[in-house]
């Protein structure tokens, strides 16, 4: 489904950040990429959803390769691929609610879809009843799953996590991990970077360790090692 | 599409409402820079009605001698009239000049005695010439004097006064050209200044939310999904900042009404505010609208990556 094709992203100067990587993701894998600040794990995950785009190489998703893709095709692509990030990313003066609506409605959802299906997927990450608040009134825990809620809430094909427990306290990231676990078991590829050794070990799948912009290991059902 | 616009709409107010204090500091910059445009207006009004009223002062005036026959003059006339630089010509009988010349002296006595005594009208008729700029005195006055030359034989034309006020008309002519050359550069330069800090206030409020507009660009929103909202707030910028300096202007022109009538002659800044409204409404909300809008598109384009 992802396949990245010895993909290489160099910055102005420096070495580069990504080196000759290949990788294939499958449908509805939980894959974890893992390694020091500055391995290349954000660069990797970016070029996937066209923040970036590689030096080398190409990046294919379904099969399309994604540099090739239009303008619209780019904005259908972004729709199917959820994301989430340390600093969470949320519209700061939208509520809740409509942080999530802004996601349906680009998709062209209606306004009956839309107020049906923002308090299921609230109810999915357990804040249904923050849904009138504003980011700024939400703890940090309760902000990264208003994130998770709008990443998801257009059922996307692969959901993107950029270091999603960073600025969490343990017990909230546990609970954001069980979250995606949940998310991945529905049937949606997770596509996980961090360096937080136990966020790893509890998920217990694919890892894929990254080492100056390089690829150096990739065990089937791994354990953080480094 | 009707829903989406809908959509558009209601973030840009959301955003207008939300963004209080980036809203507010917005509206005033904006406020000032329309104060100043529609300041341009009215000082460009004074200066042309300023200039205009001192234009209508001169004239040129060709005196008839107390021979010339009506049909003499009428000829004259007919013939400065297909001047396509006269703007009119009024003809002054020598009767009336008589009568004008009696009113002039009503109080002198020994003057009309003197008058009286004559028997007969000394005054000649006169064709007052009003040209549409005053730069173009001099050519009618050239044309004049061929016309008097070839007609010296017949004893017609007894004076032309241009050349007596020569030096005055010329003097003035240039402080015309100069005030209206430096009243186009001031508004100019005061108009494109202003332009630019509401421009880059506007950049500034867009530029504090600039992660906001990655984070829609990420969702997959469209150019014109994530855009229209903050072109809705640029627009609203506008609106409440023009309204806000028409409805300044009121109390502010009727306090320099009085005043400005004294200083400019018949110039009263409250009345033409009034009469010249919807002109200023159309140009101060206008502009304001437009430069909102225009900020906006231009300041989010630059964070806009699909």
């Amino acid at each position: 489904m992802i396949y990245y094709d010895k993909v290489t992203k160099a910055y102005n100067e420096g070495p580069p950040a990504v080196q000759d990587v290949t990788l294939t993701i499958e449908p509805g894998e939980f894959v974890s990429i893992v390694g020091h600040s500055g391995a290349g794990k954000t660069t990797l995950l970016k070029m996937l959803y066209a923040e970036t785009q590689p030096t080398e190489g190409a990046i294919y998703f379904r099969s399309r390769e994604i540099k090739a893709l239009s303008a619209q095709e780019l904005r259908e692509l972004r729709r199917n691929i959820g994301t989430i990030f340390q600093d969470f990313r949320l519209l700061p003066t939208k509520t809740v609610y409509e942080n999530i609506a802004f996601a349906l409605e680009v998709a062209g959802k209606s306004d009956d879809d839309i107020a049906a299906d923002v308090p299921h997927v609230l109810e999915l990450v357990g804040l249904a009843e923050k849904l009138w608040s504003f980011p700024s009134e939400l703890s940090g825990g309760e902000q990264q799953r208003i994130a998770i809620a709008r990443a998801i809430v257009n059922q996307p094909d692969v959901l993107i996590a950029d270091e999603p427990t960073g600025n969490l306290d343990p017990i909230n990231a546990h609970d954001v991990v069980e979250i995606l676990k949940k998310i991945n078991d529905l049937g949606t590829t997770v596509f996980l970077a961090t360096h937080n050794k136990s966020v790893v070990d509890s998920v217990g799948r694919r890892v894929v360790t990254m080492d100056q912009g390089r690829i150096v290991r990739d065990d089937k059902s791994g354990k953080y090692l480094l | 599409m009707l829903v989406n616009l809908k959509r558009i709409a209601r973030y840009g107010f959301i955003g207008f409402v939300r963004n209080g204090f980036v809203s507010l500091a917005a509206v005033l910059i904006m406020t000032i820079t329309l104060f100043v445009v529609a300041g341009l207006i009215i000082a460009g009004a004074a200066l042309s009605s300023t200039l205009k009223q001192v234009t209508e002062k001169v004239d040129v005036t060709v005196y008839f001698t107390t021979e010339a026959s009506e049909e003499q003059i009428t000829e004259i006339q007919r013939s400065i009239e297909m001047d396509p630089s006269v703007a009119f010509v009024r003809y002054v009988s020598r009767e009336e000049a008589l009568a004008v010349f009696r009113e002039r002296h009503q109080n002198d006595q020994l003057t009309l005695q003197a008058l009286d005594e004559l028997g007969e009208n000394p005054l000649g008729a006169s064709l007052e010439i009003r040209a549409k700029e005053t730069s173009q005195y001099e050519s009618i006055a050239e044309s004049l004097r061929a016309q008097q030359e070839a007609a010296a034989s017949a004893n017609v034309i007894d004076k032309i006064n241009f050349y007596q006020n020569k030096a005055a008309i010329d003097r003035l002519t240039s402080i015309i050209e100069t005030s209206r050359r430096i009243g186009i550069a001031v508004m100019l330069i005061l108009g494109l200044a202003t332009l630019l800090i509401a421009f880059n206030t506007i950049r500034l409020a867009i530029y504090t939310t600039r992660d906001e507009i990655g984070v829609m660009n990420l969702v997959g929103a469209s150019r014109w999904y994530v855009r229209g909202p903050f072109m809705i707030a640029g627009v609203l910028y506008g609106l409440v900042s023009g309204l806000t300096v028409l409805l300044l202007l009121y109390p502010l022109t009727l306090w320099l009404g009085p005043g400005s009538e004294r200083f400019f002659g018949s110039f009263n800044v409250f009345s033409y505010f009034l009469s010249a409204f919807p002109l200023i409404f159309l140009v101060v909300v206008g502009s304001g609208v437009g430069l909102g809008a225009l900020s906006s598109y231009l300041a989010v384009r630059r964070y806009l990556y699909t």
